[in-house]
């Protein structure tokens, strides 16, 4: 309770003292650590892939710009966000309802296609029907939009605990186990996925809606942008997906790397990325959450040894 | 060039047939080595990137070229299932994890080809002249290259299919993909046919991405993606575990493309979309899939 | 009174008839046995029963409720759990989850987490698995992993319980034991069908036994009657019948 105080003050007198580039810097961290989550809360416990996160970000980024764009703004921006967040929800129903009562690869594939389908469909319909290629978000500052982020960040973070600890969470660790199985106990296991899938969704729209206003001009290919469908994946899975807090790791230390290195070594900082990616699939399988649990079981070993030894020393000298 | 029939059904069974051979590659690599392989597009970009280098630096012939860019590509996917995939195999506590942990691994192998490619050629288009000359066929206009690509894209894939349905060695590559459990049981040695397959599978792309950049101008390091998504809808389209359905999945959407793209070149991916959800609506297991 | 009846059960897969026109009934408070060689169409059946393969033809009624087109899931909630042959446990959860999932959605009405909770240490004790509730299910040995699938059975309050070789690879006082505990579930009210290959356990607690062979019904009777019925004796002779029997 204490720790989350801590990180709200910070969080919020941040922008008072920092540069504008450090704000920035922080909420992309914040918006990664979000996409991680999601990600994680539907793909950790059920073992489905989705690849549809850049999907739903996008979907967010583009209601965003076309809702509250610079010339005009039709509605005030936590409406949108809630739009962006909606729009997500119910395109993440339909993807499942069509893909999740099959078998885990077709859920895979498609949601890996729709990134590029969605990009294809709204270039399509914003050059034949509005005729025009893109859109220029209007200005928010950087202060609002790190605090929204935050907040949507909390918002995360609670449901996915909360999830997990909770019925719903029960069910998708039934379906991760034996599918077959949790729907002969009485799991509704599509619709269990599907929600699930669908809430996952509505917060990576919602953390689109707010990073729009931090792009120039919106631009199909810009808001869908494969990267981001990876980008979660190996987060929360450099992080380690067994505990909670592992996807939260990932993503702070993927954010780091990216906004520090990227920027200027692109090429070089993806190359050693996949490198590493692979280097973790075969030796850190439990990711890095894995390591520290490990690191923490021998640390406690180690103590209790040494607890025993003096215990030990006591009764040899009574 | 005025569009005319003719040319529609051209341009449909050259990137028909184009697909098909990549769709059978990855199809191989899924089917038989398990390998669900998002990276497969992008040695469809090393093959026609390297024909672009081997032609513009030292003039030598794209359709020769094969002979380099071909054996080096099939090396690399040889070696790489070998190393990397076996190994991940061995460490994998079940079929499901393995399936999984190889899917994160060919990301990270789509990040590492990607950027060396990025490294090396840059994210400029590139372009070359090659059989230029414009070619007549009962009324319509065709650019040489076109036709080689498909004659060869044609023969290599019809070689292929009769390969896996009419030798022995391709009956049981395409028993292994159907069932790679018993596969092992029924005398085929896995340590071999595993590598070979994927390896196979990477040549496939190599050869398809060389009659790309024959045809197509303007390729990139990131040209992949979009084949790799085309060609796991064929996959899915002709059937899980069915090489042959793969080749048969992608003339049909090859067709199906330059139907669509005759009426509105945007439309194109839109249109396999839909074909797609409406497959995974009512025959999700595809064309030649078992149920 | 049949709970549960099948009529002209068919199944097909591909050209091959896997259960070919069965007829059968289970009458309510009964142990009812399924026997046959492997590859009879006994787990089949109970896939059919269960939902976890469609029909080709035939009709299955739960208490005269008609079973085909419904889901695993509706079908769990109507009254009938199952175990399955390559014992389907949630390998990296506790025991004490894995019956718990039972208990939580087993029941069409929901209960209380504390209520849920009680529900499943009772089944765990049921069983005798009290001892092993934080235990990781894939840490027991088979016959434990079995308990756990019947006590997660038990834990969905069910009216009839589907038992798929519960004694497969057991000792034989492992079989006696489940055969006691088989025994008291029938006690307490719950309708048993069980597909079994150990004949003590066949012989010793069903009161009627049905023999499939070739996934269609060749007999069907008492213990008495089907171990002196010469088209049951011809198909099992020369086959291995376990330990026990």
């Amino acid at each position: 309770m204490g720790f989350f105080l801590l990180i709200t003050i910070f969080i919020a007198t941040f922008p008072l003292y920092a540069k504008l580039y450090y704000v920035r810097a922080l909420c992309t961290i914040l918006m990664y650590i979000v996409l991680a989550v999601s990600w994680a809360m539907f793909s950790g416990p059920t073992g489905y892939m989705s690849l549809a996160p850049a999907a739903f970000l996008g979907v967010g980024i583009y209601i965003s710009a076309v809702l509250y764009g610079q010339n005009e703004a039709l509605l005030p921006l936590p409406v949108v966000i809630l739009i962006g967040a909606l729009a997500s929800f119910i395109l993440a129903l339909i993807v499942g309802l069509v893909t999740l009562r099959l078998k885990g690869i077709y859920f895979a594939i498609f949601t890996f296609g729709l990134v590029v389908l969605l990009s294809e469909l709204i270039l399509w319909v914003e050059l034949n029907i509005n005729e025009i290629s893109g859109r220029y978000p209007r200005y928010v500052s950087i202060d609002i939009i790190l605090y929204i982020t935050f907040g949507i960040l909390v918002a995360t973070l609670l449901t996915a605990y909360f999830i997990r600890r909770s019925r719903l969470g029960l069910a998708m660790q039934s379906i991760g186990g034996n599918e077959e199985a949790a729907e002969h106990m009485g799991v509704n296991t599509t619709m269990v996925k599907v929600i699930t899938f669908a809430i996952s969704a509505a917060f990576m729209g919602a953390i689109g809606a707010i990073t729009a206003p931090r792009i120039v001009y919106v631009h199909a290919a810009v808001a869908f942008n494969l990267n981001y469908s990876f980008l979660p994946v190996v987060m929360a899975v450099m992080g380690g997906m067994g505990q909670f807090y592992g996807p939260v790791i990932g993503a702070i230390v993927l954010a780091f790397a990216e906004v520090r290195l990227r920027p200027f070594y692109p090429y070089y900082y993806m190359l050693t990325f996949g490198i590493i990616l692979i280097t973790i699939i075969f030796f850190l399988p439990a990711g890095l959450a894995g390591l520290i649990q490990r690191l923490g079981d021998r640390l406690g070993g180690l103590i209790s040894k040494l607890r025993k030894g003096s215990e030990a020393e006591q009764h040899a000298n009574t | 060039m005025p569009e005319t029939a003719l040319r529609v059904v051209v341009s449909g069974l050259l990137n028909g047939s184009i697909y098909a051979l990549v769709a059978m590659g990855l199809s191989l690599q899924y089917g038989v080595a398990r390998v669900l392989n998002i990276s497969h597009g992008e040695f469809i970009m090393l093959g026609a990137l390297t024909t672009w280098t081997l032609h513009t630096s030292f003039g030598i012939n794209p359709l020769l070229s094969v002979a380099i860019s071909g054996p080096i590509l099939f090396a690399i996917g040889f070696v790489l299932y070998r190393t990397l995939f076996t190994g991940l195999k061995n460490r994998s506590p079940s079929p499901a994890v393995f399936e999984g942990n190889s899917l994160l691994v060919t990301f990270g192998l789509l990040f590492i080809i990607q950027n060396i490619a990025l490294l090396r050629w840059s994210s400029l288009p590139r372009s070359y002249k090659f059989l230029d000359s414009v070619v007549w066929l009962a009324g319509s206009a065709f650019r040489l290259n076109r036709l080689v690509a498909l004659a060869i894209a044609v023969v290599v894939g019809v070689a292929f299919y009769l390969f896996l349905t009419r030798s022995r060695p391709g009956k049981a590559i395409r028993a292994a993909a159907q069932d790679p459990g018993t596969a092992g049981l029924m005398g085929i040695n896995i340590n071999w046919v595993l590598p070979l397959c994927f390896g196979l599978g990477a040549f496939l792309a190599g050869l398809a991405g060389v009659l790309i950049s024959m045809v197509y101008q303007g390729s990139t390091p990131f040209m992949g993606l979009s084949y790799t998504i085309i060609a796991l809808i064929v996959v899915v389209l002709g059937g899980l575990g069915s090489i042959t359905g793969s080749f048969v999945g992608g003339l049909i959407l090859g067709l199906i493309g330059s139907l669509v793209s005759s009426w509105d070149m945007s439309f194109v991916l839109i249109a396999f979309y839909a074909i797609f959800m409406i497959l995974l609506l009512i025959r999700p297991t595809g064309i030649f899939g078992k149920k | 009174m049949p709970i549960l009846e099948g009529q002209d059960v068919t199944k097909y897969f591909g050209g091959l008839a896997a259960v070919s026109n069965v007829d059968f009934h289970v009458d309510q408070g009964e142990i009812v046995g399924l026997i046959g060689p492997n590859g009879a169409g006994k787990t089949t059946l109970f896939n059919l029963i269960s939902a976890a393969l469609p029909f080709s033809s035939g009709e299955i009624r739960f208490k005269g409720q008609k079973l085909n087109g419904l889901k695993p899931h509706q079908i769990c909630q109507m009254g009938v759990a199952r175990t399955f042959q390559e014992t389907k446990i949630f390998a990296d959860m506790p025991v004490f989850q894995n019956v718990l999932v039972g208990a939580s959605f087993g029941t069409p009405n929901r209960l209380s987490q504390t209520d849920t909770a009680r529900e499943a240490s009772q089944a765990l004790e049921f069983a005798g698995l009290s001892e092993m509730s934080a235990v990781p299910a894939k840490d027991l040995t088979l016959g434990y992993q079995k308990r756990v699938e019947v006590a997660r059975a038990l834990a969905t309050k069910p009216e009839l319980l589907l038992l798929d070789e519960l004694m497969a690879g057991q000792n034989p006082t492992e079989v006696s034991e489940a055969m006691e505990l088989v025994t008291k579930i029938r006690d307490t009210g719950i309708t048993i069908f069980m597909v079994e290959h150990v004949m003590k356990a066949i012989m010793g607690i069903c009161g009627l036994i049905i023999v499939l062979h070739h996934g269609e019904k060749i007999a069907e009777g008492t213990p008495q009657e089907i171990a002196s019925n010469k088209k049951v004796i011809e198909i099992y002779l020369g086959k291995e019948t376990h330990a026990g029997s």
